[in-house]
């Protein structure tokens, strides 16, 4: 049997073939064989390997000593706070209520809530906290200035020019140099109580204090018990005009005992009783009739 | 033909979809070989206004992208024998030429060149009701032409408006707009036989892959091998194939006239295969390596192996032959072909055309000597063609064989206007339309 040459063959796909080759052709099937086989199979080695209970502690003790290991370096710790603008008591204060054990790191610092402790002081009106290099904490503080000595129900109290407590006082002695306001609510009106005794200048020695009458108007005393009833409206003008007449015709150095400006277009003086009856007798002998 | 009409629109607006995807593939299903082409559209935003609106405007927005061919098997003719046969060479092409591109292919443009094309010269006439011609205007011209009878089991392929005329004016390329009272057009109508049609649609769909066309051989080839001049004043193009051999007639850049004969390139190879008593395989080769058509003194002379390797007598079977013997083989038949294509141009009128210019084209006008012989017979004015270059294109396809290939690409780039383009004429649309409500209207009133 000679040997017989090979018929011509020509090779055709299947069906099988020719449709699967198509289907891998189509756009959506290769997207899915380039990104999402890979990334199918990546986050199925993982959660594989973070079903292990146990290797999941590991993993998370591992990330902890990581971070630990960072944030205990020399350079983020922080040695010392430094407490600027201050006095020794308040400063004292804050020692008190930021306690903090340095060194320590500075990520462990809640510089915001530190910031809201040391604000929250009475005495302290701005407090800006920042570390400097060098590990040192630095609160960098601006005190409130006491401005008037307030004497309410609970004792005597020194406050700002805003009304704003900045502490207690024992004594009204220790602080002579400030003016007194007293009445319920003077605190809430310490600007207009400056402004007050501002006007009041040319009667600086006489001034005893600024009473708070019905949480609305004021009432200037003066020594010898004599008082000026301010209104509640534009009380500075009110206090102008009795100055004035004051430095015309000595008002205030006569036997009067109230000036009454309550109703500042109808200004009233009340004398000092015995004045009175005398003023009276005087009339009567002069006049003969009221 | 109604239905064939509602499924040439269907396959025009898949045509479209397929456009608007960017992708498309291309098919010739010839009786040699099966070549499929991917084209890639870039779409309208590489159009510039710059270049113009004219016939090649369109050529630049595709590139070829995929490329492949495969023996064919199972067509003869230029029609599917076996259907298995011939679905698995299309399988293979189309595979191939997808891999080579990347992409996957849904729509496919496919030819036919078998099935017995007949054309047929349409006319028809029709009143304007004043004013200027409407789109209406032309659907009804269109729907006037009185379609011959072209018996049971034939489909319309192409039906291309070839003229207009209005009143004494003719040649017009479009009338839309112009005035006149009397429209009238003439249109070329090919038809083939309509098992042919419907089993290359079967084995399409059998390959998963819609049929976004269908065209004529020997149309597309033409497109492709004569240059426009030659669409223009008027040309033949022979389209040498396989199986069969092509033939259309151009005019006015349109297609007027197409038949074909069946016979080629294969029945070359049957000659001599019998005459040498070789295997069809050694006489493809004996063909293409030493083939020829016009002997001269120095081939009696030159002998050529034939190769005992399918005789199975290795040893003893040394015969050769001289390359005179293998040209006196092939002249007749190429001569029988010629003729023969010779005999539908006279039929068709050809010698009463302005210019004789004929083109050859196809696999087998690579016969050397051709160009002497042709010449004999068809007259003095022919030419070998190779089809156009398109961007692309792989330099294996760049040959006559691919001419059909080359012309299916310009086809789906840009076609040309056919019948099913057309609006539909009022008076076909269905009996509520609005449309033909307002027709009655204006025709009454």
């Amino acid at each position: 049997m000679p040997e017989m040459t090979p018929l011509p063959r020509d090779p055709a796909p299947s069906r099988l073939a020719y449709r699967m080759q198509r289907l891998a052709l189509t756009p959506g099937m290769r997207r899915a064989f380039v990104f999402g086989l890979p990334a199918a199979s990546l986050s199925l080695i993982v959660a594989l390997a973070l079903s292990d209970q146990g290797r999941r502690d590991a993993m998370g003790l591992w990330w902890q000593d990581v971070k630990a290991e960072i944030q205990q370096r020399e350079e983020f710790m922080v040695k010392l706070m430094a407490i600027d603008g201050a006095s020794d008591s308040i400063a004292q204060d804050i020692r008190e209520v930021v306690p903090l054990d340095f060194p320590m790191s500075s990520f462990d610092l809640d510089l915001a809530g530190i910031q809201a402790e040391v604000a929250g002081l009475d005495a302290v009106k701005k407090a800006d906290i920042r570390i400097k290099p060098g590990g040192v904490l630095h609160i960098q503080i601006a005190e409130r200035v006491p401005a008037l000595v307030w004497r309410n129900s609970d004792g005597l109290e020194l406050i700002d020019a805003t009304g704003k407590r900045v502490s207690a006082l024992e004594h009204r002695a220790k602080r002579a140099d400030l003016p007194l306001v007293t009445g319920k609510a003077a605190d809430r009106a310490a600007a207009e109580a400056l402004d007050l005794l501002a006007a009041a200048a040319p009667l600086q020695k006489r001034i005893r204090g600024l009473v708070r009458v019905g949480e609305r108007r004021w009432t200037l005393v003066l020594d010898r018990d004599q008082r000026i009833l301010l209104p509640e409206v534009d009380p500075v003008s009110a206090l102008e005009q009795v100055i004035a007449v004051d430095e015309a015709q000595e008002l205030l150095g006569r036997d009067v005992v109230l000036v009454d400006m309550r109703r500042p277009a109808r200004p009233t003086v009340r004398l000092v009783p015995d004045s009175a009856k005398i003023l009276r007798q005087i009339k009567l002998d002069e006049l003969g009739d009221d | 033909m109604a239905d064939f009409y509602e499924s040439q629109r269907a396959m025009r607006s898949m045509r479209k979809a397929a456009l608007q995807r960017g992708v498309i593939a291309v098919l010739d299903v010839g009786t040699s070989k099966v070549a499929c082409l991917v084209l890639r559209f870039d779409g309208p935003d590489h159009f510039k206004a710059s270049d113009g609106v004219n016939a090649m405007a369109g050529q630049s927005a595709f590139r070829i992208v995929g490329a492949a061919t495969t023996r064919s098997r199972g067509v003869r003719f230029g029609e599917i024998d076996a259907m298995p046969e011939t679905e698995r060479a299309i399988r293979t092409a189309v595979q191939g030429a997808q891999k080579m591109a990347q992409i996957r292919v849904d729509h496919v443009i496919v030819t036919i060149s078998g099935g017995a094309p007949r054309s047929y010269g349409l006319a028809g006439q029709v009143d304007v009701e004043g004013g200027p011609v409407s789109e209406q205007d032309v659907a009804s011209c269109m729907a006037a032409c009185d379609v011959p009878d072209f018996g049971e089991g034939r489909e319309v392929l192409h039906a291309h408006p070839v003229n207009f005329a209005l009143d004494h004016r003719s040649g017009m390329g479009d009338p839309r707009g112009h005035r006149g009272s009397t429209l009238a057009c003439d249109m070329h109508l090919l038809t083939v036989d309509s098992n042919t049609v419907a089993s290359v649609i079967y084995c399409l769909k059998r390959c998963d892959l819609e049929v976004a066309g269908i065209a004529s051989s020997s149309y597309v080839s033409g497109i492709s091998s004569l240059v426009e001049d030659e669409q223009e004043l008027g040309a033949a193009c022979v389209d040498l194939g396989g199986g069969a051999t092509g033939l259309s007639i151009f005019i006015k850049k349109h297609m007027i006239y197409s038949d074909s004969v069946r016979m080629g390139g294969d029945n070359i190879t049957s000659d001599i295969a019998k005459g040498l008593q070789v295997s069809l395989a050694t006489a493809e080769r004996l063909k293409t390596l030493h083939g020829g058509v016009v002997a001269t003194s120095i081939d009696d002379r030159d002998r050529i192996a034939l190769g005992g390797a399918e005789t199975g007598d290795w040893d003893r079977d040394q015969r050769t032959v001289s390359r005179a013997e293998l040209i006196g083989i092939m002249r007749p038949r190429v001569e029988e072909i010629l003729e023969e294509v010779r005999a539908q141009l006279d039929a068709a009128g050809f010698d009463h055309l302005p210019s004789q210019q004929i083109v050859l084209t196809g696999g087998s006008s690579q016969i050397p000597g051709l160009d002497h012989l042709a010449p004999r017979i068809l007259g003095q004015q022919v030419r070998i063609g190779r089809p156009l270059r398109v961007s692309g294109l792989p330099e294996k396809a760049t040959g006559a064989a691919f001419a059909s290939a080359v012309g299916l690409c310009l086809f789906a780039a840009h076609p040309q206007d056919e019948w099913w383009d057309f609006e539909i004429p009022a008076d076909r649309y269905p009996a509520r339309s609005l449309r033909r409500a307002v027709k009655w209207f204006k025709d009454n009133w």
